[in-house]
Protein backbone atom coordinates (compact mmCIF):
# COMPACT_ATOMS: atom_id res chain seq x y z
CA UNK A 1 0.00 0.00 0.00
CA UNK A 2 1.41 3.33 -1.04
CA UNK A 3 1.71 5.99 1.64
CA UNK A 4 3.64 8.75 -0.09
CA UNK A 5 4.64 9.50 -3.64
CA UNK A 6 7.30 12.05 -4.51
CA UNK A 7 6.99 13.24 -8.08
CA UNK A 8 9.56 15.24 -9.99
CA UNK A 9 10.81 17.01 -6.88
CA UNK A 10 13.33 19.81 -7.32
CA UNK A 11 14.84 21.59 -4.32
CA UNK A 12 17.16 24.58 -4.44
CA UNK A 13 19.05 26.30 -1.71
CA UNK A 14 20.08 29.95 -1.95
CA UNK A 15 22.55 29.56 -4.80
CA UNK A 16 22.28 26.21 -6.48
CA UNK A 17 20.03 23.26 -7.20
CA UNK A 18 20.47 20.53 -4.58
CA UNK A 19 18.68 17.89 -6.60
CA UNK A 20 16.10 17.88 -9.35
CA UNK A 21 13.57 15.52 -10.87
CA UNK A 22 13.49 13.24 -7.86
CA UNK A 23 10.90 10.42 -8.03
CA UNK A 24 10.21 7.78 -5.42
CA UNK A 25 7.51 6.12 -3.37
CA UNK A 26 7.12 5.05 0.22
CA UNK A 27 5.00 1.96 0.80
CA UNK A 28 3.74 0.45 4.02
CA UNK A 29 6.45 -1.78 5.47
CA UNK A 30 9.26 -0.17 3.45
CA UNK A 31 12.59 0.55 5.09
CA UNK A 32 14.03 3.35 2.99
CA UNK A 33 17.59 4.47 3.65
CA UNK A 34 18.52 7.90 2.34
CA UNK A 35 22.26 8.03 1.69
CA UNK A 36 24.66 10.45 0.01
CA UNK A 37 27.61 12.68 0.71
CA UNK A 38 27.61 15.49 3.26
CA UNK A 39 25.83 18.49 1.86
CA UNK A 40 23.99 16.54 -0.83
CA UNK A 41 20.67 17.59 0.69
CA UNK A 42 19.47 14.54 2.65
CA UNK A 43 18.12 16.56 5.57
CA UNK A 44 16.74 19.19 3.21
CA UNK A 45 14.86 16.46 1.34
CA UNK A 46 13.38 15.10 4.56
CA UNK A 47 12.44 18.58 5.75
CA UNK A 48 10.73 19.25 2.43
CA UNK A 49 8.63 16.08 2.65
CA UNK A 50 7.71 16.94 6.24
CA UNK A 51 6.64 20.45 5.29
CA UNK A 52 9.44 22.21 7.21
CA UNK A 53 10.62 23.80 3.95
CA UNK A 54 8.12 25.44 1.69
CA UNK A 55 10.38 26.18 -1.25
CA UNK A 56 10.25 23.36 -3.80
CA UNK A 57 8.97 22.36 -7.20
CA UNK A 58 7.20 19.09 -7.89
CA UNK A 59 4.65 17.11 -5.97
CA UNK A 60 4.49 15.41 -2.59
CA UNK A 61 1.36 13.26 -2.62
CA UNK A 62 -0.18 11.73 0.51
CA UNK A 63 -1.95 8.44 -0.22
CA UNK A 64 -4.08 5.82 1.55
CA UNK A 65 -5.70 8.44 3.79
CA UNK A 66 -2.38 9.54 5.25
CA UNK A 67 -2.37 13.15 6.44
CA UNK A 68 0.23 15.51 7.86
CA UNK A 69 -1.03 14.61 11.32
CA UNK A 70 0.02 10.98 10.80
CA UNK A 71 3.71 11.69 10.35
CA UNK A 72 6.21 10.41 12.88
CA UNK A 73 9.46 12.33 13.06
CA UNK A 74 12.68 12.03 14.98
CA UNK A 75 14.76 15.14 14.30
CA UNK A 76 18.52 15.44 14.35
CA UNK A 77 19.68 15.45 17.97
CA UNK A 78 21.67 18.61 17.55
CA UNK A 79 18.63 20.83 17.06
CA UNK A 80 17.07 19.96 20.41
CA UNK A 81 17.78 21.75 23.65
CA UNK A 82 19.27 19.20 25.98
CA UNK A 83 18.73 21.26 29.13
CA UNK A 84 15.02 21.62 28.51
CA UNK A 85 12.95 21.13 31.68
CA UNK A 86 10.47 18.47 30.58
CA UNK A 87 9.68 15.03 31.94
CA UNK A 88 9.93 12.13 29.50
CA UNK A 89 6.19 11.59 29.83
CA UNK A 90 5.51 15.20 28.80
CA UNK A 91 7.69 14.73 25.73
CA UNK A 92 6.20 11.40 24.65
CA UNK A 93 2.64 12.70 25.16
CA UNK A 94 3.40 15.65 22.91
CA UNK A 95 3.36 13.16 20.03
CA UNK A 96 -0.44 13.43 20.22
CA UNK A 97 -0.47 17.22 20.09
CA UNK A 98 -1.96 17.59 16.63
CA UNK A 99 -4.59 14.93 17.25
CA UNK A 100 -5.91 16.10 20.60
CA UNK A 101 -9.66 16.73 20.69
CA UNK A 102 -9.69 18.98 23.74
CA UNK A 103 -7.24 21.42 25.22
CA UNK A 104 -5.72 18.72 27.39
CA UNK A 105 -4.74 15.09 27.03
CA UNK A 106 -7.40 12.58 28.00
CA UNK A 107 -7.12 9.41 30.05
CA UNK A 108 -7.00 7.39 26.82
CA UNK A 109 -4.15 9.54 25.53
CA UNK A 110 -2.22 8.86 28.72
CA UNK A 111 -2.91 5.13 28.48
CA UNK A 112 -1.66 5.08 24.89
CA UNK A 113 1.45 6.91 26.07
CA UNK A 114 2.05 4.36 28.88
CA UNK A 115 1.67 1.49 26.43
CA UNK A 116 4.25 2.86 24.03
CA UNK A 117 6.70 3.72 26.80
CA UNK A 118 6.33 0.16 28.00
CA UNK A 119 6.92 -1.17 24.50
CA UNK A 120 10.16 0.78 24.15
CA UNK A 121 11.22 -0.18 27.66
CA UNK A 122 11.33 3.35 29.02
CA UNK A 123 8.54 3.20 31.62
CA UNK A 124 11.12 3.78 34.35
CA UNK A 125 12.01 7.13 32.74
CA UNK A 126 8.43 8.42 32.84
CA UNK A 127 8.98 11.06 35.53
CA UNK A 128 12.68 11.60 34.82
CA UNK A 129 13.74 14.86 33.25
CA UNK A 130 14.88 14.90 29.63
CA UNK A 131 17.90 16.91 30.81
CA UNK A 132 19.06 14.10 33.09
CA UNK A 133 18.94 11.01 30.86
CA UNK A 134 21.58 9.58 28.52
CA UNK A 135 21.78 10.10 24.77
CA UNK A 136 20.47 6.60 24.02
CA UNK A 137 17.56 7.06 26.39
CA UNK A 138 16.73 10.41 24.78
CA UNK A 139 16.51 8.77 21.37
CA UNK A 140 14.15 6.14 22.76
CA UNK A 141 11.97 8.85 24.27
CA UNK A 142 11.86 10.74 20.96
CA UNK A 143 11.15 7.49 19.10
CA UNK A 144 8.26 6.83 21.49
CA UNK A 145 6.92 10.29 20.75
CA UNK A 146 7.12 9.66 17.00
CA UNK A 147 5.42 6.30 17.49
CA UNK A 148 2.57 7.91 19.40
CA UNK A 149 2.11 10.35 16.52
CA UNK A 150 1.90 7.73 13.77
CA UNK A 151 0.88 4.22 12.91
CA UNK A 152 2.21 4.45 9.38
CA UNK A 153 5.56 6.09 8.81
CA UNK A 154 8.50 7.38 10.85
CA UNK A 155 11.17 9.72 9.49
CA UNK A 156 14.52 9.56 11.26
CA UNK A 157 17.35 11.99 10.63
CA UNK A 158 20.65 10.39 11.64
CA UNK A 159 19.20 8.78 14.77
CA UNK A 160 22.40 7.13 16.00
CA UNK A 161 24.72 10.15 15.85
CA UNK A 162 26.83 10.33 18.99
CA UNK A 163 25.62 7.06 20.50
CA UNK A 164 28.03 4.35 21.60
CA UNK A 165 28.12 1.12 19.51
CA UNK A 166 26.11 -0.95 21.95
CA UNK A 167 23.30 1.62 22.26
CA UNK A 168 23.39 2.11 18.48
CA UNK A 169 22.73 -1.61 17.92
CA UNK A 170 19.85 -1.52 20.41
CA UNK A 171 18.26 1.40 18.60
CA UNK A 172 18.63 -0.30 15.20
CA UNK A 173 16.97 -3.42 16.65
CA UNK A 174 14.00 -1.43 17.97
CA UNK A 175 13.57 0.36 14.65
CA UNK A 176 13.75 -2.98 12.84
CA UNK A 177 11.09 -4.38 15.16
CA UNK A 178 8.77 -1.46 14.38
CA UNK A 179 9.40 -1.99 10.68
CA UNK A 180 8.50 -5.68 11.03
CA UNK A 181 5.18 -4.59 12.53
CA UNK A 182 4.42 -2.74 9.29
CA UNK A 183 5.53 0.82 10.02
CA UNK A 184 7.42 2.37 7.12
CA UNK A 185 10.85 3.67 8.09
CA UNK A 186 12.59 6.50 6.26
CA UNK A 187 16.08 7.00 7.63
CA UNK A 188 18.95 9.29 6.80
CA UNK A 189 22.23 7.62 7.61
CA UNK A 190 25.97 7.99 7.22
CA UNK A 191 26.51 4.46 8.35
CA UNK A 192 25.77 2.74 5.00
CA UNK A 193 27.10 -0.68 5.98
CA UNK A 194 24.96 -0.84 9.10
CA UNK A 195 21.79 0.48 7.52
CA UNK A 196 22.18 -2.04 4.67
CA UNK A 197 21.44 -4.85 7.07
CA UNK A 198 17.91 -3.58 7.51
CA UNK A 199 16.92 -1.41 4.54
CA UNK A 200 14.61 -2.67 1.81
CA UNK A 201 15.04 0.37 -0.44
CA UNK A 202 17.84 2.84 -1.03
CA UNK A 203 17.64 6.44 -2.14
CA UNK A 204 21.03 7.87 -3.04
CA UNK A 205 21.17 11.58 -3.65
CA UNK A 206 24.06 13.65 -4.86
CA UNK A 207 25.50 14.13 -8.34
CA UNK A 208 23.80 10.92 -9.42
CA UNK A 209 20.41 9.97 -8.11
CA UNK A 210 19.50 6.36 -7.49
CA UNK A 211 16.24 4.94 -6.17
CA UNK A 212 15.46 1.25 -6.02
CA UNK A 213 15.56 -1.85 -3.88
CA UNK A 214 18.66 -2.75 -1.96
CA UNK A 215 19.37 -5.63 -4.39
CA UNK A 216 19.25 -3.32 -7.40
CA UNK A 217 21.55 -0.90 -5.61
CA UNK A 218 24.15 -3.58 -4.92
CA UNK A 219 24.02 -4.78 -8.55
CA UNK A 220 24.50 -1.24 -9.79
CA UNK A 221 28.15 -0.86 -10.84
CA UNK A 222 28.54 2.64 -9.62
CA UNK A 223 27.38 2.13 -6.06
CA UNK A 224 27.59 -1.59 -5.47
CA UNK A 225 31.37 -1.72 -5.28
CA UNK A 226 32.72 -2.32 -1.83
CA UNK A 227 29.43 -3.39 -0.34
CA UNK B 1 0.33 53.94 59.94
CA UNK B 2 0.47 50.15 59.87
CA UNK B 3 0.27 48.08 56.71
CA UNK B 4 -3.34 47.24 57.54
CA UNK B 5 -4.23 50.89 57.48
CA UNK B 6 -2.72 51.09 54.00
CA UNK B 7 -4.72 48.04 52.95
CA UNK B 8 -7.96 49.93 53.57
CA UNK B 9 -7.08 52.46 50.91
CA UNK B 10 -8.53 52.06 47.42
CA UNK B 11 -5.32 52.73 45.54
CA UNK B 12 -3.38 50.17 47.57
CA UNK B 13 -6.03 47.52 46.91
CA UNK B 14 -6.01 48.35 43.20
CA UNK B 15 -2.23 48.18 43.13
CA UNK B 16 -2.06 44.79 44.85
CA UNK B 17 -4.71 43.15 42.68
CA UNK B 18 -3.22 44.54 39.47
CA UNK B 19 0.26 43.49 40.55
CA UNK B 20 -0.81 39.91 41.14
CA UNK B 21 -2.46 39.59 37.72
CA UNK B 22 0.34 41.29 35.79
CA UNK B 23 3.02 39.22 37.52
CA UNK B 24 1.10 35.99 36.83
CA UNK B 25 0.81 36.70 33.12
CA UNK B 26 4.40 37.87 32.77
CA UNK B 27 5.73 34.70 34.45
CA UNK B 28 3.61 32.44 32.23
CA UNK B 29 4.89 34.20 29.16
CA UNK B 30 8.43 34.02 30.50
CA UNK B 31 8.48 30.22 30.32
CA UNK B 32 8.42 29.91 26.51
CA UNK B 33 10.44 33.09 26.03
CA UNK B 34 13.31 31.94 28.23
CA UNK B 35 13.27 28.37 26.94
CA UNK B 36 13.36 29.51 23.32
CA UNK B 37 16.32 31.76 24.12
CA UNK B 38 14.15 34.78 23.40
CA UNK B 39 14.85 36.56 26.69
CA UNK B 40 16.31 39.50 24.83
CA UNK B 41 13.22 40.03 22.73
CA UNK B 42 11.45 41.00 25.95
CA UNK B 43 14.24 43.42 26.71
CA UNK B 44 14.20 44.94 23.23
CA UNK B 45 10.44 45.31 23.29
CA UNK B 46 10.49 47.11 26.61
CA UNK B 47 12.58 49.81 24.95
CA UNK B 48 10.06 49.99 22.15
CA UNK B 49 7.35 50.41 24.77
CA UNK B 50 9.33 53.35 26.18
CA UNK B 51 9.37 54.88 22.70
CA UNK B 52 5.64 54.24 22.35
CA UNK B 53 5.05 55.87 25.71
CA UNK B 54 6.99 58.93 24.52
CA UNK B 55 4.79 59.12 21.41
CA UNK B 56 1.68 58.83 23.57
CA UNK B 57 2.91 61.65 25.80
CA UNK B 58 3.71 63.83 22.78
CA UNK B 59 0.27 63.17 21.28
CA UNK B 60 -1.30 64.10 24.60
CA UNK B 61 0.55 67.40 24.56
CA UNK B 62 -0.43 68.04 20.94
CA UNK B 63 -4.07 67.10 21.44
CA UNK B 64 -4.32 69.30 24.52
CA UNK B 65 -3.54 72.26 22.29
CA UNK B 66 -6.68 71.41 20.35
CA UNK B 67 -8.66 70.89 23.55
CA UNK B 68 -8.85 67.16 22.94
CA UNK B 69 -8.05 64.80 25.76
CA UNK B 70 -6.27 61.53 25.11
CA UNK B 71 -7.55 59.63 28.10
CA UNK B 72 -5.77 56.35 27.77
CA UNK B 73 -2.14 55.93 26.72
CA UNK B 74 -2.61 52.27 25.92
CA UNK B 75 -4.49 53.03 22.70
CA UNK B 76 -1.23 54.40 21.31
CA UNK B 77 1.33 52.25 23.15
CA UNK B 78 -0.24 48.86 22.53
CA UNK B 79 -0.36 48.88 18.69
CA UNK B 80 3.18 50.25 18.33
CA UNK B 81 4.58 47.59 20.65
CA UNK B 82 2.57 44.76 19.10
CA UNK B 83 3.71 45.67 15.57
CA UNK B 84 7.34 45.88 16.73
CA UNK B 85 7.00 42.50 18.43
CA UNK B 86 5.79 40.86 15.23
CA UNK B 87 8.58 42.50 13.25
CA UNK B 88 11.22 41.41 15.76
CA UNK B 89 10.01 37.84 15.69
CA UNK B 90 10.00 37.80 11.91
CA UNK B 91 13.59 39.02 11.71
CA UNK B 92 14.78 36.54 14.30
CA UNK B 93 13.49 33.74 12.08
CA UNK B 94 15.29 34.55 8.85
CA UNK B 95 16.65 37.74 7.47
CA UNK B 96 19.82 39.45 6.47
CA UNK B 97 19.96 41.24 9.81
CA UNK B 98 20.32 38.53 12.47
CA UNK B 99 18.00 38.43 15.45
CA UNK B 100 20.40 39.73 18.09
CA UNK B 101 21.53 42.57 15.83
CA UNK B 102 17.95 43.52 15.03
CA UNK B 103 17.09 43.61 18.73
CA UNK B 104 20.14 45.73 19.53
CA UNK B 105 19.31 48.17 16.73
CA UNK B 106 15.68 48.51 17.68
CA UNK B 107 16.42 48.81 21.42
CA UNK B 108 18.86 51.70 21.22
CA UNK B 109 17.02 53.32 18.33
CA UNK B 110 13.74 53.28 20.23
CA UNK B 111 15.39 54.51 23.41
CA UNK B 112 17.04 57.51 21.79
CA UNK B 113 14.04 58.52 19.69
CA UNK B 114 11.83 58.14 22.76
CA UNK B 115 14.06 60.47 24.75
CA UNK B 116 14.22 62.96 21.85
CA UNK B 117 10.44 63.05 21.55
CA UNK B 118 10.00 63.49 25.29
CA UNK B 119 12.31 66.49 25.16
CA UNK B 120 10.60 68.01 22.13
CA UNK B 121 7.12 67.69 23.61
CA UNK B 122 7.59 68.02 27.36
CA UNK B 123 4.48 66.95 29.26
CA UNK B 124 5.61 68.74 32.38
CA UNK B 125 8.33 71.15 33.46
CA UNK B 126 10.54 68.29 34.61
CA UNK B 127 11.48 66.06 31.69
CA UNK B 128 14.13 64.04 33.53
CA UNK B 129 11.54 63.17 36.15
CA UNK B 130 9.12 61.98 33.45
CA UNK B 131 11.82 59.92 31.76
CA UNK B 132 12.87 58.37 35.05
CA UNK B 133 9.26 57.46 35.82
CA UNK B 134 8.85 55.73 32.46
CA UNK B 135 12.14 53.86 32.74
CA UNK B 136 11.88 52.73 36.35
CA UNK B 137 8.15 52.80 36.97
CA UNK B 138 8.46 55.01 40.06
CA UNK B 139 5.05 54.81 41.66
CA UNK B 140 2.69 54.68 38.70
CA UNK B 141 1.21 51.42 39.98
CA UNK B 142 -0.09 53.36 42.99
CA UNK B 143 -1.73 56.04 40.87
CA UNK B 144 -3.78 53.77 38.60
CA UNK B 145 -7.30 54.86 37.81
CA UNK B 146 -10.13 52.34 38.02
CA UNK B 147 -10.20 52.04 34.23
CA UNK B 148 -6.44 51.30 34.16
CA UNK B 149 -7.02 48.61 36.76
CA UNK B 150 -9.87 47.04 34.81
CA UNK B 151 -7.94 47.07 31.50
CA UNK B 152 -4.83 45.59 33.13
CA UNK B 153 -6.75 42.83 34.87
CA UNK B 154 -8.85 42.01 31.80
CA UNK B 155 -5.80 41.75 29.54
CA UNK B 156 -3.91 39.69 32.14
CA UNK B 157 -6.81 37.28 32.52
CA UNK B 158 -6.99 36.98 28.74
CA UNK B 159 -3.28 36.13 28.58
CA UNK B 160 -3.62 33.55 31.36
CA UNK B 161 -6.68 31.86 29.79
CA UNK B 162 -5.13 31.69 26.33
CA UNK B 163 -1.94 30.31 27.83
CA UNK B 164 -3.89 27.54 29.59
CA UNK B 165 -5.91 26.71 26.47
CA UNK B 166 -2.81 26.49 24.27
CA UNK B 167 -0.59 25.01 26.97
CA UNK B 168 0.24 21.77 25.13
CA UNK B 169 0.77 23.52 21.80
CA UNK B 170 3.05 26.07 23.45
CA UNK B 171 4.99 23.21 25.01
CA UNK B 172 5.71 21.44 21.72
CA UNK B 173 6.46 24.61 19.75
CA UNK B 174 8.88 25.61 22.52
CA UNK B 175 10.59 22.25 22.85
CA UNK B 176 10.76 21.12 19.25
CA UNK B 177 9.31 23.38 16.60
CA UNK B 178 10.24 21.09 13.70
CA UNK B 179 8.38 18.15 15.21
CA UNK B 180 5.38 20.42 15.77
CA UNK B 181 5.38 21.57 12.14
CA UNK B 182 6.05 18.06 10.81
CA UNK B 183 2.97 16.73 12.59
CA UNK B 184 0.78 19.53 11.30
CA UNK B 185 0.83 22.12 14.11
CA UNK B 186 0.64 25.67 12.77
CA UNK B 187 3.78 26.90 14.52
CA UNK B 188 3.66 30.30 12.78
CA UNK B 189 0.35 31.02 14.42
CA UNK B 190 1.71 30.23 17.88
CA UNK B 191 4.83 32.30 17.25
CA UNK B 192 2.68 35.23 16.21
CA UNK B 193 0.51 34.73 19.25
CA UNK B 194 3.60 34.66 21.45
CA UNK B 195 4.81 37.94 19.95
CA UNK B 196 1.47 39.67 20.48
CA UNK B 197 1.18 38.41 24.06
CA UNK B 198 4.75 39.51 24.80
CA UNK B 199 3.89 43.01 23.65
CA UNK B 200 0.71 43.12 25.74
CA UNK B 201 2.45 41.88 28.87
CA UNK B 202 5.30 44.34 28.46
CA UNK B 203 2.97 47.30 28.13
CA UNK B 204 1.04 46.14 31.21
CA UNK B 205 4.20 45.54 33.21
CA UNK B 206 5.53 48.98 32.36
CA UNK B 207 3.14 50.43 34.95
CA UNK B 208 4.50 48.06 37.51
CA UNK B 209 8.27 48.15 37.15
CA UNK B 210 9.01 50.62 34.36
CA UNK B 211 10.38 49.71 30.96
CA UNK B 212 14.00 49.05 31.94
CA UNK B 213 13.13 46.43 34.54
CA UNK B 214 10.41 44.51 32.69
CA UNK B 215 12.62 41.69 31.48
CA UNK B 216 13.49 40.95 35.10
CA UNK B 217 9.81 40.32 35.75
CA UNK B 218 9.63 37.97 32.77
CA UNK B 219 12.82 35.96 33.19
CA UNK B 220 13.70 35.80 36.91
CA UNK B 221 10.79 33.61 38.08
CA UNK B 222 11.41 31.13 35.26
CA UNK B 223 15.15 30.88 35.77
CA UNK B 224 14.65 30.50 39.54
CA UNK B 225 12.12 27.68 38.97
CA UNK B 226 14.45 25.89 36.57
CA UNK B 227 17.06 25.60 39.34
CA UNK B 228 14.78 23.22 41.22
CA UNK B 229 12.09 21.85 38.93
CA UNK B 230 12.89 19.67 35.95
CA UNK B 231 9.59 19.32 34.18
CA UNK B 232 7.60 21.83 32.17
CA UNK B 233 4.40 21.76 34.20
CA UNK B 234 6.17 22.34 37.53
CA UNK B 235 8.37 25.08 36.05
CA UNK B 236 5.24 26.82 34.75
CA UNK B 237 3.33 26.53 38.05
CA UNK B 238 6.32 27.47 40.18
CA UNK B 239 7.16 30.50 38.00
CA UNK B 240 3.64 31.84 38.39
CA UNK B 241 3.71 31.42 42.17
CA UNK B 242 7.21 32.90 42.56
CA UNK B 243 6.30 35.82 40.33
CA UNK B 244 3.06 36.66 42.15
CA UNK B 245 4.64 36.28 45.60
CA UNK B 246 7.74 38.33 44.75
CA UNK B 247 5.76 41.12 43.10
CA UNK B 248 3.24 41.39 45.94
CA UNK B 249 5.97 41.25 48.56
CA UNK B 250 8.02 43.86 46.69
CA UNK B 251 4.99 46.13 46.42
CA UNK B 252 4.19 45.82 50.14
CA UNK B 253 7.80 46.49 51.14
CA UNK B 254 7.93 49.54 48.90
CA UNK B 255 4.68 50.93 50.35
CA UNK B 256 5.87 50.49 53.92
CA UNK B 257 9.47 51.55 53.38
CA UNK B 258 8.83 54.16 50.70
CA UNK B 259 11.27 52.51 48.27
CA UNK B 260 10.71 52.59 44.47
CA UNK B 261 8.22 49.85 43.51
CA UNK B 262 9.93 48.44 40.41
CA UNK B 263 13.40 48.02 41.82
CA UNK B 264 12.05 46.60 45.08
CA UNK B 265 10.11 43.92 43.18
CA UNK B 266 13.17 43.04 41.09
CA UNK B 267 15.34 42.96 44.24
CA UNK B 268 12.96 40.43 45.84
CA UNK B 269 13.17 38.35 42.65
CA UNK B 270 16.96 38.42 42.82
CA UNK B 271 16.91 37.22 46.44
CA UNK B 272 14.54 34.37 45.54
CA UNK B 273 16.76 33.43 42.61
CA UNK B 274 19.81 33.20 44.91
CA UNK B 275 17.87 31.02 47.38
CA UNK B 276 16.64 28.70 44.60
CA UNK B 277 20.11 28.58 43.09
CA UNK B 278 21.60 27.37 46.38
CA UNK B 279 18.82 24.82 46.92
CA UNK B 280 19.34 23.65 43.33
CA UNK B 281 23.06 23.10 43.93
CA UNK B 282 22.33 20.86 46.91
CA UNK B 283 19.64 18.81 45.17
Amino acid sequence: MELLEIKNLTVKNENNILFSGLNFKINRGDYLAIVGENGSGKTTLMNTILGLRKNYEGEIIFKSGLTKKDMGYLPQVTILKNDFPASCEEIVLSGLVSKMQHFFYTKEDKNACDKIMDKLDITHLKNKSYAEISGGQRQRVLLARALLATKDVIFLDEPVTGLDPHVTQDLYQIIKKLNDEGIAIVMISHDIKEVFKYATHILHIGNNIFYGTKEEYIKNDEYGRGL
Amino acid sequence: MTFFDYLKMDFVQYAIITTIFISLSSALLGVPLVLRRFSFIGDGLSHVAFFAMAIATALKVLFRRFNFNLTNDMIVIMPITIISAIMLLRTSNNSKIKGDQAIALISVGALSFGYLIMNMFPASGNVSQDVCTTLFGASSILTLSLSDVIISIALSIMVIIIFIIFYNKIFIVTFDESFAVATGVNANFYNLFLAVVTAIVIVLAMNLVGSLLISALIIFPVISSMRIFKNFKMVTISSSIISAVCATLGLIISIIQGTPVGSTIVAVNVVVFIIFYIIGLKA
